[in-house]
């Protein structure tokens, strides 16, 4: 469908993208093996106690955090597809998408606000004569945040999937005057269950490679994940065998996850949650309405307390303190920095893989290598997942260490690894955007004769601008409130917002806490609102 | 089982500042074809007599009795859409209990009411089949054999074959009028193709812009030249 030159250019640039990838990321992995072989002794008791606790704690909390994410998730998401019409509605589902975009250290600080030791809940089951408050550190804490992120995420998907019943049904349904369990039996839960599996994969790798949460909510070895065991090992330990023996752990986990979620169906389907489902007639009986709005209700004031908490305690901070301080500034100026790097990276290499995917497309029926091409084009921006930000830091942190500065690096490493870790969303944000963009227009441009900076200025940039600042502002999000690389590799002279944010924390200046944390967690949720204005009129792109 | 009269009397409904009105009587017993260009309010006209929605003015009376209060399960209707009238992961015979057993506990005495159904359309046999197994025009009967053990008073038949071919249609059209027959149900069917529809009708509704034009005997209907919009729609006109 391409000029026989642009092919070629198109071909050879995602070649490219896909050998830089293979060599940033084959390097960390060959070192964390490397390292691993030079080791001499490691059958230590001690040693392999340690590890093993660690990991075993990683995969129970992800088991519990999955079970209580997606068990909440299924109610919640019936309630919301049975009342198709309230007020706050489709800001309710909205909010849904906010945990997202939002930093996990920012929610961490609402959270501990709102369920820590002088937290409102605490308070109340004081008062109530409770005198064993709930600690938020530990197990508990990591629960109640990674069903914070997930559930609403799970939500989502499973109300997409609601969405997608045909009208007939429910119109069957209610002409046969089907009883609520008969409807979710019959219909409800057989399509539900369709993205069941999916769902559950997806948000089970995010609770295993979660590491923030943990690292603010978690507690001593007892409660630890490999992600913050290997931070602890290479920031605090210096024992780079035990950071090496737990990354080599974490990537044979998230590679055995990654396999099964390929067999379970790929990642999970999702489709348009317009919070328009108009064609279903709202349950009705007073039991129903009441147990559908008590869930509604509670998961809002669950979703709602924490933003409103940061907030609330942000806006109590001493900004004009805070803004005189210049490593404040300095910490805003990095941040942004290394966003804007990341966002225009991950964007570009996405841009040159989606490019030469379809560039390769004319071959594929004809030629293997066109297809295996074309399949590892799109399995690059998956195997980004593979190795989880800490991983890949730890491998080069292991790699470098001893030969240079490992710290004055910081930078390069830090927009490396979050233009990586942005691949596989700006990659979704895109692809279905170019396809539908090259469907209406590459015959018309080719038989018109329009080329060159004209096609750029007439055709592609009008039809993918939308796409491409939403890919944009969603990488750049995604950069701006990771602490993964940082935290490895962050020091007196390269400080983000993020980072700063943790070191007021550690350093109990909780007020200047709250203030960092509002700036963050508002410049994330603006990029995210404009990105969904953006996502609402591009055409096919869909997160 | 024995037809009902089916009367709309002003029946009005407002979409977005669009709005549709119905006036129709339907006899005890009658098969009525529903015609008129897309979005004439075809489907709307069945969705009110149904139950699926709600008219803001007038009455919709089935029996003689006022429906304007009652769920879509208590009317005295029976309604067949073009399409997903199964449940596509439960078989043909749970399918059609669930006409008579809304919570799936059938007895001995209902599988028999179902397999009679089967065979009453042609389907003797097929209790223990997928939906996804049967062809189009197959799943379509289905949807009909549960109409049968409803045994409700009034069919609504929305395009229920218009994705079949043209002799498949045909037959569909015959089974139809002859379940009519036997049971004495009143049938309201829309459909695309008038000259079939006329075969095996007795009435005929007219629809234009959303709004019943005119009705009558199906017998001479297509010739009256009395009703605006009717020729150009036939493509009769010029």
């Amino acid at each position: 469908m391409l000029g026989r030159r642009r092919t070629a250019t198109g071909i050879g640039a995602g070649l490219f993208v896909l050998c830089a990838m293979a060599g940033v990321i084959g390097a960390a992995v060959l070192a964390l093996l490397g390292a691993a072989t030079a080791f001499e002794n490691t059958d230590n008791a001690l040693f392999t106690g340690y590890i093993w606790t660690v990991t075993r704690f990683t995969l129970l909390q992800a088991c519990l955090s999955t079970l209580l994410s997606v068990g909440l998730a299924i109610p919640l998401a019936r309630a919301l597809a049975r009342r198709p019409r309230f007020p706050g509605r489709r800001w309710l589902v909205r909010l849904l998408a906010v945990p997202i975009g939002l930093p996990p250290i920012v929610a961490a600080l609402g959270l501990i606000e709102i369920w820590g030791r002088q937290g409102i809940v605490n308070s109340a089951l004081l008062a109530a004569g409770l005198s064993e408050p709930v600690s938020i550190y530990g197990l508990a804490g990591i629960l109640i945040a990674h069903v914070f992120f997930n559930m609403p995420l799970a939500t989502r998907l499973l109300l997409a999937q609601l969405d997608r019943v045909p009208r007939e049904h429910w119109r069957n349904a209610s002409q046969l005057g089907l009883g609520p369990w008969t409807v979710f039996r019959l219909i409800e839960w057989p399509f539900m269950r369709g993205n069941l599996a999916p769902v559950c994969g997806l948000v089970f790798m995010l609770c295993v490679t979660s590491f923030t949460l943990v690292l603010l909510l978690g507690g001593g070895p007892a409660a630890t994940t490999i992600e913050v065991a290997i931070y602890q090992a290479l920031r605090f330990d210096f024992d780079p065998q035990r950071a090496v023996a737990l990354a080599l752990i974490q990537l044979a986990l998230t590679s055995a996850l990654l396999a099964m979620l390929a067999l379970m169906g790929g990642s999970p389907r999702e489709g348009g949650t317009s919070g328009l489902i108009a064609q279903r007639s709202p349950a009705r009986g007073p039991a129903s309405v009441t147990i559908d709005f008590a869930l509604i209700v509670l998961s809002a004031v669950f979703l709602v307390s924490p933003l409103v908490s940061v907030a609330v305690s942000g806006l109590l901070a001493d900004f004009a303190r805070l803004l005189s301080e210049t490593i404040v500034w300095r910490a805003i100026a990095t941040s942004l920095a290394i966003a804007l790097a990341a966002a225009m990276i991950s964007v570009a290499m996405g841009l040159c893989l989606i490019r030469a995917r379809y560039a390769a497309l004319p071959f594929a029926p004809r030629h293997a290598g066109a297809r295996v091409f074309r399949v590892s084009a799109t399995g690059a921006s998956s195997l980004v997942l593979l190795v989880p930000p800490i991983v890949l830091g730890a491998g080069w942190f292991v790699l470098l260490r001893g030969h240079v500065d490992v710290f004055a690096l910081a930078p390069v490493i830090v927009v490396t690894v979050n233009a990586l870790m942005a691949l596989p969303f700006v990659m979704r944000v895109l692809e279905p955007a170019h396809t539908t963009h090259m469907a209406r227009t590459a015959r018309l441009v080719q038989s018109l004769g329009i080329a060159g900076i004209n096609r750029l200025v007439l055709v592609d940039w009008p039809g993918l601008r939308r796409p491409l600042l939403l890919a944009v502002a969603f990488a750049m999000a995604l950069s701006l409130g990771d602490l993964g690389a940082i935290a490895l590799f962050g020091s007196q002279d390269v400080v983000t917002l993020p980072y700063l944010l943790l070191q007021r924390m550690g350093s109990y200046r909780t007020s200047d806490a709250a203030g960092l944390a509002l700036v963050l967690g508002l410049v994330c949720l603006l990029l995210m609102v404009l990105a969904d204005r953006e996502r609402g009129r591009a055409s096919g792109a869909e997160l | 089982m024995i037809g009902q009269s089916v009367s709309l009397d002003a029946a009005t409904l407002e979409h977005d500042g669009h709005r549709m009105t119905f006036d129709a009587q339907i006899a005890p017993g009658a098969i009525a074809a529903i015609i008129g260009p897309s979005g004439a309010g075809k489907t709307t006209l069945l969705n009110l007599i149904a139950g699926f929605e709600r008219a803001d003015r007038g009455e919709i009376r089935i029996g003689g009795t006022d429906m304007s209060g009652t769920d879509p399960a208590d009317r005295p209707v029976s309604m067949v859409f073009q399409e997903n009238n199964l449940f596509s992961h439960l078989d043909i015979a749970t399918n059609i209990v669930l006409g008579i057993r809304p919570r799936l506990s059938a007895d001995a005495a209902d599988l028999a009411t179902v397999t009679a159904a089967l065979e009453r359309v042609g389907l003797a046999g097929f209790e223990r089949r997928m939906p996804g197994t049967l062809s189009g025009g197959e799943r379509q009967r289905v949807a009909i054999a549960r109409a049968l053990v409803r045994r409700r008073p009034v069919l609504l038949l929305d395009e229920p074959f218009a994705a079949l071919g043209p002799r498949l249609r045909r037959d569909m059209l015959l089974l139809v009028r002859q379940l009519q027959i036997e049971t004495g149900m009143t049938v309201l069917i829309v459909t695309h193709q008038p000259q079939e529809a006329a075969d095996i009708a007795d009435e005929i509704i007219f629809m234009d812009a959303g709004r019943t034009v005119a009705s009558g005997p199906a017998e001479g209907f297509f010739e009256r030249e009395d009703i605006p919009g009717l020729a150009d729609y036939l493509g009769n006109g010029e």
